[in-house]
């Protein structure tokens, strides 16, 4: 570690002088940050654990995400889990590219971190359009039609199982969602600094890799709502 | 002040084309694995459904679904997220809390909802 050691200056040491666990100050608490919004995932997935168990079985089943699940964009086909699947894929591979990104920071080379870091914004477009066309579907419910309101899927009526089922879908693909949108947003003014050569000038792209931990958050996010939610 | 934009600290600060080469391969090994895992997960998920399979291989399938979810979590964050490059002690400060505060959350609800679950059934 001498060598990290090296490009250490009064003006880049912490206030002791030194800088903890060798990383820098934004990284770390980039890092306190997302163990602070798993701890609020965490207890999303938890608490959907928790009603699904309490459910009685006196009451509706909980519903299988196969059954629920099955419709694909512009054809009728009976497809289970596969549009999700897609979506999983897509978070991936968008994933994939913001590391790329990162690596090609490593190396200097703009035009690849230009290049990866656009390919990030597009994976992440495509996963919140999926996912406005997964809650539209979700909200007609089995006969495709939303405007028949009285059969839709809301927060106070559920045509698959009981309420809190799609409560659940609402508050855990939502809040999701969301992160996914800030990340888009993230990463599109980082590609934009990027594009201006400020990362270039300063010397390092240590931003790229930060909102990049981020941009793998929202990834490993939906790896356990996939899993919680859809298979389980 | 602390100026943020010129600390670096990372342990591949910077490396060359030849570098380069190896993180990438190891990327692509992990993009592979992730996929294969999904498509794994979709596919016993849509084959082997509650519905037809018995309870004890339901529960055998469940197990298995935590433990692929653990192995694809493990992928991203240690090696797209390069906490497995940190600093030890940063590793397990930001890891070891997590997951004994998880842990003992998972155990206290499940314990609590399947008493829920069974008073419920009792009294209805």
């Amino acid at each position: 570690m001498s060598a990290a050691n090296a490009h250490v200056d009064s003006a880049t040491a912490w206030g002791g002088k030194t800088s903890p666990f060798k990383v820098s100050y934004g990284k770390l608490m980039m890092w306190f940050f997302l163990v602070s919004d798993a701890l609020t995932f965490g207890g999303l997935l938890s608490s959907l654990g928790f009603a699904k168990y309490a459910n009685p079985e006196t009451s509706l089943d909980w519903p299988l995400g196969e059954a629920v699940f099955t419709h694909l964009p512009f054809t009728h086909m009976h497809a289970p889990l596969i549009y999700v699947a897609f979506m999983t894929f897509i978070l991936i591979v968008s994933s994939v590219t913001m590391v790329l990104a990162v690596e090609a920071g490593h190396r200097m080379d703009k035009k690849a971190v230009i290049k990866w870091l656009a390919l990030t914004v597009v994976g992440g477009l495509i996963f919140l359009l999926s996912q406005v066309w997964e809650w539209k579907t979700f909200i007609a419910g089995p006969d495709g039609r939303i405007e028949t309101w009285f059969d839709n899927s809301t927060l106070q009526h559920n045509v698959y199982g009981p309420t809190l089922y799609s409560n659940f879908f609402f508050f855990v693909t939502g809040f999701h969602g969301f992160h996914v949108f800030t990340g888009v947003l993230f990463n599109l003014l980082v590609l934009r600094q990027v594009m201006r050569g400020v990362y270039h000038k300063r010397g390092h792209y240590e931003m790229v890799e930060k909102v990049g931990l981020y941009w793998h958050f929202v990834d490993l996010v939906w790896v356990f709502v996939f899993t919680f939610y859809y298979l389980i | 002040m602390v100026r943020d934009d010129i600390v670096e600290y990372s342990l591949d600060y910077h490396h060359n084309e030849e570098q380069g080469k190896k993180v990438r391969k190891k990327i692509y090994f992990v993009t592979v694995l992730l996929s294969v895992v999904t498509i794994v997960e979709v596919l016993v998920g849509i084959y082997w459904s509650k519905t037809v399979v018995s309870p004890g291989v339901w529960t055998a399938i469940k197990v298995g679904y935590l433990v692929l979810t653990i192995v694809k979590a493990g992928y991203i964050v240690l090696v797209f997220m390069h906490l497995g490059d940190e600093q030890k002690s940063l590793k397990y400060m930001i890891l070891a809390p997590y997951v004994l505060f998880i842990l003992y959350l998972f155990f206290i609800l499940a314990t609590e909802a399947s008493y829920i679950h069974n008073i419920w059934n009792t009294f209805h």
